[in-house]
């Protein structure tokens, strides 16, 4: 009696750690189905692309025929768009985090705020096309213009830059405000040479994550008016402009073969530059994670 | 090592005792703060009840009392750090030199270059030895370079750390041993020059050693300044206060002279936390 | 030992310094008190996005509604803006599809990576495969369009021979892929701030480490990975470059997933970059359609914040 109990637990028990490596082993290859898709499209875009990178293609205007096609008015137009990007994006969303973390009183407007910036996060980036479009492309009357773009790009990341900053900021131990406050200090002397500085690192990591995020945004500045083809150079903040995604859309969207070559490379340098912002963004956190 | 200490405690009491002369012929005159009536609220709850007591000039006031008694509180109350703390109310009236430091006149800030502070755990600033120290005299406008350097030197030789941080000024304050820190701290709240200097525990984190130079530190400062120091330890007290105050439950049971204090206790709490009955 | 205190008292006398810059730093005070209306001013401008945003939409919606009645706008099922039908049902069905789709992709491949990660995984494999998995969450929306349309469509026309070059598979698939690591790492967290206690209980039972997943660390993250979902599902609602690029533009009021599709996103970028006049009715359906696409993710983003928020409150 008692020893057909115990084998038929025993055989039971075996069961139940059989299922459990197999189960393990399918949640392992579950983890590696996101990663293999991941090689598969580095793999993808570098075979494609790889063959029209040249340095001919970064400094080249776009053209009508795919050998002579070139990204440099996308390279140019990144670079100027993030520069207003982050300028606007970064001292609103810094100040807002500041305001929030050590000012704003425990009231139903800072409640309001909080969830507001929350909600703001997720709304669909397309959405914010349409907000810029109402507001900077015709209410302000910029026209589809460098400005309009870079103001709605700034809007939409503004959220990320103000948790990131708010987090980096609510990490300053309490104690070196003390140190500070207990000095004679005034709030905006503690802030200013105690808890920025502290926070720097942080707020810098968040910042360019941010950006990195708003390099490869296609869809909002398709709305406010990225030219897809530009022969010039943007000249002021009131200039026409066109940016790395866009100019890979358009060329993807193109039925013969050889545009997808033309997309693949300037697939290549979006993801090289995303590559260094990020690069950059983990050596400063490494850099300056030990000194708190 | 401790032939050593014991020749300077000697030294130290004889000083002690010239000091101690030399201010009783000035009485009188001779508090820095006159505190009358204090009660303190964490919103709904009292932490300090009806505190009265005369903090005297260029001495040593030690408070003493079991942890949660509000010692730490009341001192925090002298330059009202307590506000850090949003829902704190009080009443009653805290004099400083003859000014009542709760007058809407009367600016925080001000006060606090007047009554620095030390606390429990080295709070130095992530930045270097001579910036930590430079913090105070730069935030109230001090900025030309030679007198800074003046201030930084004077700072750090008063607070006893001058050889062991003047070849590693520019080097980040955190690579001082806990001790070194506090420390560099303690010139960080000299370099103002205040009236009074409230220390918060400040030997709880360290090592004995780092504690003994600190003892030994204080004993100097209250040439200068009028020291006000929190204390868990009672042999801390005894050691280096000329004045004793013993609180329990947010009540200031007994304020007298150390010794009599410690030897002659009036109140039978007071007897009894002395002797480790309780605490 | 007296040198230190005494030698140095020479001509330099702080507080006197302190007292004689306090005339000058009148400036200061100024700046003490204009910074916090500064800062408020900034955090102004988010709020002011929000309504920006509620504004713009309403304000044209209700100019596309004097042109097309609301009734037709919601219940019509064919969306030709060109010839004058508004029936917003295609639009709406195209997004649907395509979230299904993605769903169907991500929930379970991001649960069971989650359940990997933070059960069976070292310490030292999570902090490897964790943000390698989250590379995929940062890489540019238009560049899986693009991948879908020349890899993933081709690949599965080997499977179903029939497949046109835009469809509705491939776009949900790779929206799938693409937020696979915000199921899986929202999810991890949610598993991992299961207490240990918890699991160990159910060991010192004879549990094994599937059953401790499922009857244990499960159902006490429960409502921190429906959330991760539901956040996910949202995203894949806005995506808008990935179908725009792959799954088409024909609106088409079908569960087929072989066909051609057009998602609300990728029909205000086909308005928006077509030469649609300002004032006309088209570009008035934009804001019509915009704030449909609105609603539907600030509704999923509220119950994923509701539902965070009990989860907080559990332990």
């Amino acid at each position: 009696m008692l020893g057909q109990n115990d084998q038929s637990i025993q055989s039971r028990m075996q069961g139940r750690v059989l299922l459990n490596k197999i189960l393990m082993v399918l949640f392992l290859l579950a983890t590696t189905v996101g990663l293999v898709f991941l090689v598969l499209l580095f793999y993808r875009v570098l075979t494609q692309g790889i063959g029209y990178l040249s340095w001919d293609y970064i400094t080249s205007f776009p053209a009508p025929f795919p050998q002579e096609a070139g990204i440099w008015a996308g390279i140019v137009g990144s670079v100027f768009l993030m520069v207003i990007v982050a300028t606007f994006s970064v001292i609103i969303g810094v100040s807002t985090a500041i305001y929030l973390e050590e000012y704003a009183g425990k009231n139903k407007f800072t409640d309001f705020v909080r969830v507001n910036i929350q909600n703001l996060a997720g709304v669909p980036s397309i959405v914010f096309g349409l907000l810029g479009l109402t507001f900077f492309v015709y209410m302000f009357q910029f026209g589809y213009t460098l400005i309009a773009g870079g103001l709605t790009m700034a809007l939409l990341i503004l959220p990320v830059i103000v948790v990131a900053s708010q987090e980096s900021i609510r990490a300053v131990p309490a104690e070196i405000k003390e140190a500070s406050y207990g000095m004679g200090a005034t709030k905006w002397q503690t802030i200013r040479r105690v808890i920025l500085p502290a926070a720097i690192p942080g707020i810098l990591t968040g910042a360019i994550i941010a950006l990195s995020r708003a390099i490869g945004e296609t869809a909002p500045l398709i709305i406010v008016g990225a030219a897809t083809a530009i022969y010039t150079l943007p000249d002021s903040l009131l200039a026409r402009y066109t940016v790395m995604p866009i100019q890979i859309y358009k060329w993807t969207g193109r039925p013969q073969e050889e545009w997808q070559f033309v997309a693949g490379a300037g697939i290549i340098i979006l993801l090289a530059v995303l590559l260094l912002m990020n690069s950059i963004a983990v050596l400063i956190r490494n850099k300056y994670q030990r000194r708190l | 090592m401790s032939k050593v200490m014991e020749k300077k405690n000697v030294e130290t009491s004889v000083e002690n005792n010239k000091v101690s002369a030399n201010t009783s012929k000035k009485a009188g005159d001779s508090s820095v703060f006159m505190v009358e009536n204090l009660n303190l609220w964490y919103g709904a709850d009292q932490a300090l009840y009806e505190v009265s007591m005369e903090v005297p000039e260029k001495k040593v006031t030690a408070i003493i009392g079991p942890s949660g008694c509000g010692k730490s509180t009341f001192l925090k109350t002298l330059n009202r750090m307590v506000e850090m703390v949003p829902i704190v109310k009080t009443s009653g009236e805290i004099k400083y030199r003859n000014e009542n430091i709760f007058n809407n006149k009367f600016q925080k800030e001000y006060l606090r270059t007047k009554v620095g502070m030390v606390f429990q755990k080295p709070n130095p600033f992530p930045k270097s030895v001579y910036d930590n120290v430079a913090y105070g005299p730069r935030i109230h406008g001090i900025k030309k370079k030679e007198v800074l350097d003046q201030i930084v030197e004077k700072s750090l030789k008063d607070a006893a750390i001058w050889d062991e941080v003047k070849d590693r000024l520019h080097e980040n304050a955190y690579g001082l041993s806990g001790g070194q820190q506090q420390r560099v701290c303690i010139a960080r709240a000299l370099a103002v020059e205040p009236d009074v200097i409230l220390m918060d525990e400040p030997t709880s984190a360290l090592d004995p050693i780092s504690t003994a130079k600190v003892e030994e530190l204080v004993q100097e400062l209250k040439k200068k300044y009028s020291i006000i120091i929190v204390t868990h330890n009672m042999q801390q007290a005894a050691r280096i206060s000329d004045k004793t105050a013993f609180f329990l439950n947010g009540e200031l049971v007994e304020f007298a002279d150390t010794n009599n204090l410690f030897q002659n206790p009036q109140d039978k709490r007071t007897e009894d936390y002395i002797t480790g009955r309780f605490g | 030992m007296d040198k230190g205190l005494q030698s140095d008292r020479n001509q330099l006398n702080v507080q006197e310094l302190i007292e004689n810059n306090k005339r000058k730093t009148s400036i200061g005070a100024k700046i003490e008190r204009v910074i916090p209306w500064f800062l408020l001013l900034c955090a102004i401008v988010s709020v002011l996005t929000t309504l920006g945003i509620l504004f713009t939409l309403l304000r044209e919606s209700i100019g596309f509604f004097s042109d097309v009645s609301i009734w037709d706008f919601y219940t019509g099922t064919e969306w030709s803006p060109w010839s004058g039908s508004y029936g917003v049902a295609p639009l709406i069905g195209g997004t649907l599809l395509i979230t299904l789709i993605a769903t169907i992709v991500a929930v379970p491949l991001g649960l069971m990576s989650a359940i990997f990660l933070s059960e069976y995984a070292s310490d030292k494999v999570r902090r490897i495969i964790k943000p390698v998995l989250e590379v995929l969450a940062g890489i540019p929306t238009v560049v899986y369009g693009y991948f879908a349309l020349t890899f993933i469509t081709p690949m599965f026309q080997g499977i179903i021979p029939d497949l046109g070059i835009f469809n509705a598979l491939s776009g949900g698939f790779v929206v799938g892929i693409m937020i696979i690591p915000m199921v899986a790492s929202l999810s991890e967290d949610a598993m991992n701030s299961v207490p240990n206690a918890l699991r160990e209980g159910a060991y010192g039972l004879g549990a094994t480490k599937l059953e401790v997943v499922f009857k244990v660390v499960l159902p006490a993250a429960f409502s921190g990975i429906v959330a991760s979902i539901v956040l996910a599902i949202s995203r894949a609602i806005g995506e808008t470059m990935i179908v725009t690029v792959a799954a088409g533009a024909t609106p088409n009021l079908t569960f087929n997933p072989t066909e051609s599709i057009q998602t609300m996103t990728a029909f205000i970028v086909q308005a928006a970059t077509g030469d649609t006049s300002f004032g006309s009715t088209i570009y008035y359906s934009l804001y019509a359609v915009g704030m449909t696409l609105f609603v539907f993710t600030l509704i999923m983003n509220l119950f994923a914040q509701y539902i965070s928020r009990k989860f907080r409150e559990e332990y």
